[in-house]
């Protein structure tokens, strides 16, 4: 049972791809045909009169949330380099405060 | 920081280092820990959280460092190769004594037979490379031909030179608290109300040592964006106004937005006053310059520019950055010119959130250009450098690589006898323009000799030795950013790797250096040299820089008036008016006009109307990506797979009419030539226009000529024209030229030979190619002005 889950403030997320490489480091990921954690993008389109362009990585089930960095009290690979400073790994119990902080644009991953 | 740089942690070995390049990009020195096993094995790389600017964070480049490391790809020893061998894979692994030995032998014999102005040394962008190759041209090899080359030395040359002549000053940057340990908290600090992002994409290119993601950092701060783009780039898609703008046509926009804030009298009055020279005649100029005039001739709504200058200029404090797309245009110095000008009479110079200043240079910064000791007064006078069509360029520290081009070709006033390639992929698409006039003209050297770390398209197809270099992990260094320009910190760069038989640049530097001009090089070791070249300003040493891992420089906000940017401590700026010339006082020596004005790119839709109606698009090229940069970390398998093709991007519109769809090969042409990229149908570019990358060659593919790791596929430099520069030299039209597409089969559509390339006579507007090297007309205006 996962004690975190991963919050994505995704409206900061600059499509970077340091998530991807910082796992693939991470969990020995050789083939480059699997991936821990993965972007996807919408966007740029206009909705509403407005543009409308996002990236969010999404973790796949190679993704443990860094289970033995949190354990010795690191960040996980993915969020201690994302570059927008946009992951975190939040206890269960807070996620709903850490939400109701962040505001609109924000996703959270039970990998 | 921790305060030991190398230590055990468990049974790894951890080094804390800062990145430079190779592998990465500028100077932006994010720190990290590299850890090995005690066999010294790279085990894997960790941002450092206690450095000030990069917190912990890392980008793609450096996370694949274990690729770069390990490829089986990277030259590991001195290799030699017959010149009748160019173009074949008939390297010979050779020891660095008898390279040495060779490039003595030849570069001793160029001097007699032909005088040390007769060897060209290329230099590379961004990569440590930069402060260390004038320095060989200078001070090993005795030439004072050295340049990056671009046409027009379009790539921060022509924006230092700018600041120098109406600013007095370094590189002037965006203020994000970089000199402050305590970064956005210091209470010196303020946070920029909006950021103009000019012609710049920060987020990926890490511009001069710039860190790009402090822009989120602002923005999570409350900083609204201005961006000036013709593409609606991410951070476009989030700002308050976006400037779409048609390629090349900065300076009206830059014109129009003076007169919005200059009209409706939205300037710092007392400013201006003590500190700007040339308002009124600015004021002048750019009375007619209405957002309504820039509207036709920019392709941007009126109510755009005029509502963007507005909040810029009653927003107090704001800033702005400029990008390399000032450069990649013949107009280019005098949008620069209009740019600095609003931040100036804005009152945001060197203000808390606004623009920070600088000496012009330090360090290692000043030390590459004072080697030119070494070059005898004689041959320093032969110096290739435009000093008649463009007297502004010589007066700058590198020959005119236009100039040369024509030089190496008509052997006029002298032949050119090596090259030298430095940190550089030239022919690939990063740096000439018309690749493939400069690989025939290169052929014909006597010598050509490189140092880098991957074989490369330039490499197979030119060279006869190649000198091995070791990357960032591999060695010792000094991180610079901004090249000692506006150097916010001093960063210690420790070997954590064994680099084999790499060596850093400056390392190859001084042991050519010994063997070619002894008394340059007084230093036994990297390190005695970081000792020296910190020695000119601090009291301690290299080995004090690894235990601090980062030296941030202090920084005093308003030097102007304290005496801190004159050489003779007298306050203000270090012009020839002492204040910022918005009208320069030195431009009429140079026959540049004093005041900015716009001038159509030499093929635009309105300058040469009949081009464009074969050709209709324009194209905009060298839009940069998180996993690469420039031609490097094409054979990185991790960052291959992130982007594995080089991509034209078009309007889902234009693709339709096209019959284009995304993935689709596409081949991209104008009357200077073609080249082929895969289709990315994105609403990033308007209908118009279509953005095209750079740096593109395949390392997976036969790598003898004349494929050359398919070179000339892709290559989408072979569709820019050369010698279509400003009047002071500087700026060409990389990114605002016309072009076509249309679908074909795969890459070869675009592929071509160098052994077939006929310059033609005449093609496109003037002559493209073999024109007089006098520029085209300065006075094409555009039809509204
Ligand atoms: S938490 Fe760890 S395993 Fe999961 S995506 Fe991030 S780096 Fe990969
Ligand atoms: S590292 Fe952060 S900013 Fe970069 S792609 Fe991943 S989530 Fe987005
Ligand atoms: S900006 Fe990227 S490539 Fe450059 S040092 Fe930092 S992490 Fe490395």
């Amino acid at each position: 049972m996962k004690t975190h889950a991963l919050v994505i403030d995704y409206k900061y997320c600059t499509g970077c791809h340091s998530c991807e490489l910082a796992c693939r480091q991470e969990k020995q990921i050789a083939s480059q045909d699997e991936w821990g954690i993965k972007l996807a993008e919408f966007g740029p389109e206009k909705l509403a009169g407005e543009w409308y362009w996002n990236y969010v990585a999404v973790p796949s089930s190679l993704c443990d949330l860094c289970e033995s960095r949190l354990a010795e009290g690191k960040k996980p690979a993915c969020v201690h380099h994302c570059l927008a400073k946009c992951m975190e790994a939040v206890p269960l119990a807070e996620v709903p405060t850490r939400l109701a902080e962040l505001g609109d644009g924000v996703a959270v991953f039970m990998p | 920081m921790d305060a030991e740089w190398k230590k055990e942690v468990g049974d790894l070995i951890r080094v804390r280092t800062c990145g430079w390049s190779p592998p990465g990009d500028h100077p932006v020195g994010c720190g990290m820990f590299i850890y090995t096993d005690k066999d010294g094995n790279f085990v894997k790389v960790e941002g450092d959280p206690d450095h000030p600017i990069s917190q912990g964070r890392l980008c793609p480049r450096c996370l694949a460092m274990g690729e770069f490391l390990n490829s089986p790809d990277r030259i590991k020893y001195p290799m030699k190769r017959a010149r009748a061998d160019r173009g074949k894979d008939t390297w010979e692994r050779i020891t660095w004594d008898e390279a040495l030995d060779i490039l003595e032998r030849e570069v001793k014999k160029i001097w007699e037979e032909y005088g040390p102005e007769t060897i060209y040394l290329f230099q590379g962008t961004g990569r440590e490379a930069t402060l260390y190759a004038p320095p060989m041209a200078q001070a090993c090899f005795k030439t004072p031909n050295c340049s990056f080359s671009m046409s027009g030395g379009s790539c921060y040359g022509p924006r230092t030179v700018v600041a120098d002549f109406l600013l007095g000053a370094g590189y002037p940057e965006l203020d994000y608290a970089a000199y402050f340990p305590d970064r956005y908290d210091d209470p010196r600090y303020e946070v920029p109300k909006y950021i103009i992002l000019w012609g710049k994409s920060p987020l990926q290119s890490n511009p001069d040592g710039f860190y790009g993601h402090a822009i989120i950092d602002l923005m999570k701060r409350g900083s609204k964006l201005i961006v000036i783009d013709p593409r609606l780039t991410w951070l476009a898609s989030r700002a308050a106004f976006h400037i779409q703008l048609r390629p090349g046509t900065d300076a009206a926009v830059g014109l129009a937005m003076l007169n919005v804030v200059l009209t409706e009298d939205l300037y710092d009055h007392e400013f201006c006053e003590n500190w700007v020279f040339g308002v009124e005649e600015l004021a002048e100029r750019v009375a007619d310059k209405t957002p309504e005039w820039a509207e036709d001739i920019t392709w941007v709504p009126a109510e755009v520019i005029r509502g963007a200058a507005r909040a810029f200029a009653t927003n107090a404090p704001s800033s702005i950055m400029w990008g390399l797309a000032i450069d990649t245009q013949q107009n280019g110095a005098q949008a620069g010119q209009s740019l600095l000008a609003l931040a100036a009479i804005c009152g945001y110079m060197d203000v808390p959130g606004g623009i920070t200043l600088s000496l012009p240079s330090s360090f290692m910064g000043r030390w590459r250009f004072e080697t030119a000791q070494y070059v005898d007064p004689e041959t320093m006078a032969k110096r290739i450098d435009a000093k008649e069509d463009h007297p502004a360029y010589a007066c700058g520290p590198f020959a005119h690589p236009d100039e040369v081009l024509t030089v190496m070709e008509t052997e006029e006033p002298y032949a050119f006898h090596m090259a030298y390639f430095y940190a550089t992929n030239p022919i690939s698409p990063t740096v000439y323009a018309e690749p493939e006039r400069w690989y025939n003209a290169l052929m014909k050297m006597d010598f050509n000799a490189a140092q880098d770390c991957f074989m490369t398209p330039t490499i197979m197809g030119l060279c006869d030795l190649v000198l091995p270099v070791s990357g960032f992990a591999e060695h010792d260094g000094v991180v610079l950013p901004h090249f000692g320009r506006n150097t916010h910190f001093l960063g210690a760069m420790n070997a954590a790797i064994d680099p084999g038989e790499a060596k850093s640049d400056i390392e190859i530097d001084m042991i050519v250096g010994k063997r070619l001009n002894p008394e340059a090089w007084p230093w036994e070791t990297a390190e005695e040299f970081f000792n020296a070249q910190i020695r000119t300003q601090y009291d301690w040493d290299f080995n004090d820089l690894r235990d601090m891992g980062v030296f941030q420089q202090n920084f005093e906000y308003r030097k102007y008036e304290k005496g801190m940017l004159r050489p003779d401590s007298e306050p203000g700026f270090n012009t020839p008016t002492g204040m910022i010339e918005v009208c320069s006082s030195i431009y009429d020596d140079f026959g540049e006009d004093e005041l900015p004005y716009f001038m159509e790119p030499a093929m635009s839709p309105y300058s040469t109307p009949d081009v464009a109606e074969e050709y209709p698009l324009v194209l905009t090229t060298g839009g940069r990506d998180f996993v690469s940069f420039h031609s490097e970390h094409r054979q990185i398998p991790s960052l291959r797979n992130v982007t594995p093709d080089p991509l034209v991007t078009i309007n889902p519109a234009t693709a339709r009419a096209l019959g284009i769809n995304a993935g689709d090969y596409v081949c991209i042409e104008n009357p200077l030539g073609k080249c082929v990229e895969r289709a990315r149908i994105s609403n990033e570019v308007p209908e118009r226009v279509v953005h095209a990358t750079h740096g593109w060659w395949y390392p997976e593919e036969e790598g003898e000529a004349p494929n050359l790791f398919g070179t000339w596929k892709s290559n989408v430099n072979k569709l820019i024209p050369m010698y279509k520069v400003g009047k002071l030299g500087y700026g060409a039209p990389y990114k605002n030229v016309l072009c076509k597409i249309y679908k074909v089969d795969g890459y070869e559509a675009g592929n071509s030979n160098p052994a077939e390339y006929e310059p033609p006579a005449s093609r496109g507007p003037e002559s493209m190619t073999k024109g007089a090297p006098a520029p085209l007309s300065y006075e094409v205006k555009h039809q509204g002005e």
